[in-house]
């Protein structure tokens, strides 16, 4: 049996609807984070097969761009998150619905 | 052969995680859980060719970036019960059918199998191996300007996690 790239994309789109059904599920402001960087990776997994398949190095590539704003993104939202964290005292969206300093 | 039970093996494994960040009360088992699936993740890259995403994955993401997570955790507290009431009505039955629907779509593309994954035409030869000298060479090449954008988004990240922590928090007036 070959594993094909659909293989790959299979698994990489469950682990994607899995992180979206966290943030969805979830209320904690950090597991909700966590989830977004599962989506992130099921999109490397399926940049990279798709350029395995099509012989590639684009696709590689792109991966590294995706990691350097997922790192990006984690510096910041970290951030926030502790930033709201001392002003509240929580870390759970639904507490933060107001949206007021 | 061996791909078929790398894959299996390590797929199992990423799931498994995945569905621990998601269903795990201890906000430091979810860690744990996407820690594992970032592993098992880098192993399919090795799979793929792909070695030296695969290392800056594990250093990067599985290293810093889950470090990262678990300060902030430790931070905040572990023992803080998470409120899991439902504020929106039907929001669960919602989710619920949103994942099937997803997931059952992608697997009967992949059941069907009559469409292709990618699109675009091959090129010729062999799968590129993704050595360190590939990788920028590619970066350096036709990628320098989004290379330099991204320097500029780290600035720019960096900067503003040091301002979002270094102004005192201001004493806010309850309404």
């Amino acid at each position: 049996m070959i594993v094909t790239a659909g293989w790959y994309m299979t698994l990489a789109a469950a682990l994607f609807v899995i992180g979206a059904l966290g943030i969805l599920v979830r209320r904690n402001a950090v597991v909700m984070f966590m989830c977004i960087e599962l989506m992130l990776n099921a999109v490397n997994l399926t940049f990279i097969a798709a350029g395995r398949e099509l012989r590639d190095l684009t696709g590689q590539l792109a991966v590294f761009f995706v990691l350097v704003v997922a790192a990006a993104e984690v510096v910041v939202g970290l951030a926030i998150i502790v930033a709201v964290f001392r002003n509240r005292q929580t870390a759970s969206v639904d507490d933060l619905h107001e949206l007021r300093g | 052969m061996t791909e078929l039970i790398l894959f299996f093996l390590f797929g199992a494994f990423a799931l498994v995680g995945a569905l621990s960040v998601v269903f795990a009360k201890n906000a430091v088992r979810s860690a744990m859980g996407l820690i594992l699936t970032l592993l098992s993740l880098a192993v399919l890259y090795v799979v793929h060719l792909a070695h030296f995403v695969a290392a800056v994955q594990v250093i990067v993401y599985a290293g810093a970036v889950m470090t990262l997570f678990l300060f902030v955790i430790m931070l905040i507290g572990v023992d803080r019960a998470e409120d899991l009431t439902e504020h929106l009505p039907g929001q669960r039955l919602f989710v619920f059918i949103l994942s099937i629907v997803t997931f059952g779509v992608v697997l009967a593309v992949f059941i069907g199998g009559n469409w292709s994954w990618v699109t675009g035409i091959p090129k010729p030869g062999k799968a590129p191996i993704g050595t360190a000298e590939e990788i920028g060479a590619g970066l350096f090449g036709g990628w320098v300007l989004p290379f330099e954008a991204t320097s500029l988004l780290l600035i720019v990240a960096a900067v503003g996690a040091i301002a979002l922590a270094y102004f005192p928090a201001r004493k806010r007036e309850r309404p």
